[in-house]
């Protein structure tokens, strides 16, 4: 529920482009996140990832 | 959504009337992680890292070094967070994000509250349960024990806060190895015999701000005479401290050089502070301090890192 009092107002061009490059940044974080999680898996696991039952 | 939230800015505006709006950049998201305090807190953690020699992938160990980097960064995030309003009175941190209206105090605190989260997990899954326990404890010690109980409570904040910017080469010997052993402790020591004098070195120049922002600083509480004596008790602890390493048998002879010629140099810096009392030598010997045990511990643990990483390691006792 919004409160009605509060007033909005757009966005300048300045704050369009932060939230724009903030989007970037958080995109580039989860795509470093899948990375990670994918080195982090081979590391502990090695070549017994292979190794599992059909 | 997000329109509406970023335009939403009373919280901002509490600290800066002129802020209409938080729009915050990349880099001031950066800044709230405090990148210096980062790199302290990395080179120590992975001092802790290779004294214990570990056997565990390079990959591992990297992740882990990754996650306590963030861990740092997240407890100053919510440390600004916490602190906002302080910050805004003194004019070492006035230009913060936060009080700066860059940032909204409740974007801070979910950054920061994630970042926390996430690294303690991933450095579990990582590494170990013992070590992000510890790291959990250090990110909570800082944020919670330090940032809202004693720093605006005790002149001894520093003193028993410090023990969070201390824990980091534990953290790391826990993250490689899986268990803490003496060595780390002793380093863990170092780090919080060091921050005293160190901190109030610069408290001693700055103590008109800390007296503006209400925080009971050594200087405003005890007064400027009693933090110096203080400052040479806590470096004539501290030089003999550094030595512990070569005592015990993981620092060798080029760490037993840094650490026996820094430790006269702390003495002599803090010897200066106790000597000179007024106008701009007063500034000089206590910011010359302050410089100097910066350079004093990240020479100890380069000393360490050399030794160890690089084969170097020669024991001074055999």
């Amino acid at each position: 529920m919004i409160d009605p009092n509060i007033q909005i107002r757009p966005l300048t061009p300045d704050e369009e482009r932060a939230r724009r490059k903030r989007s970037i940044a958080i995109a580039l974080t989860l795509g470093a996140l899948v990375i990670l999680f994918f080195v982090l898996t081979i590391a502990k696991l090695g070549p017994q990832i292979l190794e599992r039952p059909l | 959504m997000s329109s509406l939230s970023n335009s939403l800015s009373s919280e901002a505006q509490a600290f800066n009337p002129t802020a209409s709006a938080a729009g915050g950049e990349v880099s001031d998201f950066f800044a709230l992680l405090k990148p210096r305090v980062m790199v302290l807190v990395i080179f120590t953690a992975l001092v802790g890292m290779v004294i214990s020699h570990p056997s565990v992938s390079p990959i591992i160990a990297g992740i882990s070094l990754l996650m306590i980097a963030v861990g740092a960064g997240a407890s100053g995030c919510l440390n600004m967070w916490w602190d906002a309003d302080i910050d805004a009175l003194m004019t070492r941190t006035a230009k913060r994000p936060i009080p700066d209206g860059r940032i909204l105090p409740n974007e801070a605190l979910a950054f920061g509250m994630v970042l926390s989260v996430g690294s303690v997990l991933i450095l579990g899954l990582a590494s170990n349960w013992l070590a992000a326990g510890l790291l959990a404890f250090t990110i909570v010690f800082y944020a919670v024990v330090y940032s809202m109980w004693l720093k605006r409570a005790t002149a001894q904040n520093i003193v028993i806060g410090g023990a969070a910017g201390a824990l980091p080469p534990i953290v790391g010997q826990a993250a490689v190895t899986g268990h803490v052993s003496l060595d780390s402790v002793v380093l863990f020591l170092i780090i919080f015999i060091w921050t005293p004098p160190h901190f109030w070195a610069l408290a001693l120049v700055k103590s008109g701000d800390y007296a503006k922002a209400g925080i009971p600083m050594m200087p405003n509480v005890a007064g400027p005479d009693s933090t110096r004596r203080q400052i040479v008790w806590y470096t004539l602890l501290l030089a003999p401290l550094g030595l512990a390493p070569v005592a015990m048998g993981f620092g060798g002879w080029l760490y037993a050089v840094i650490a026996a010629l820094g430790g006269l140099g702390m003495l002599a810096g803090a010897v200066q502070v106790y000597r000179l009392r007024e106008g701009e030598p007063e500034r000089r010997a206590a910011m010359g301090l302050f410089g100097f045990s910066i350079l004093y511990l990240l020479l100890l643990f380069a000393g360490l890192l050399v030794e160890h990483g690089f084969g170097l390691f020669r024991a001074v006792i055999v």
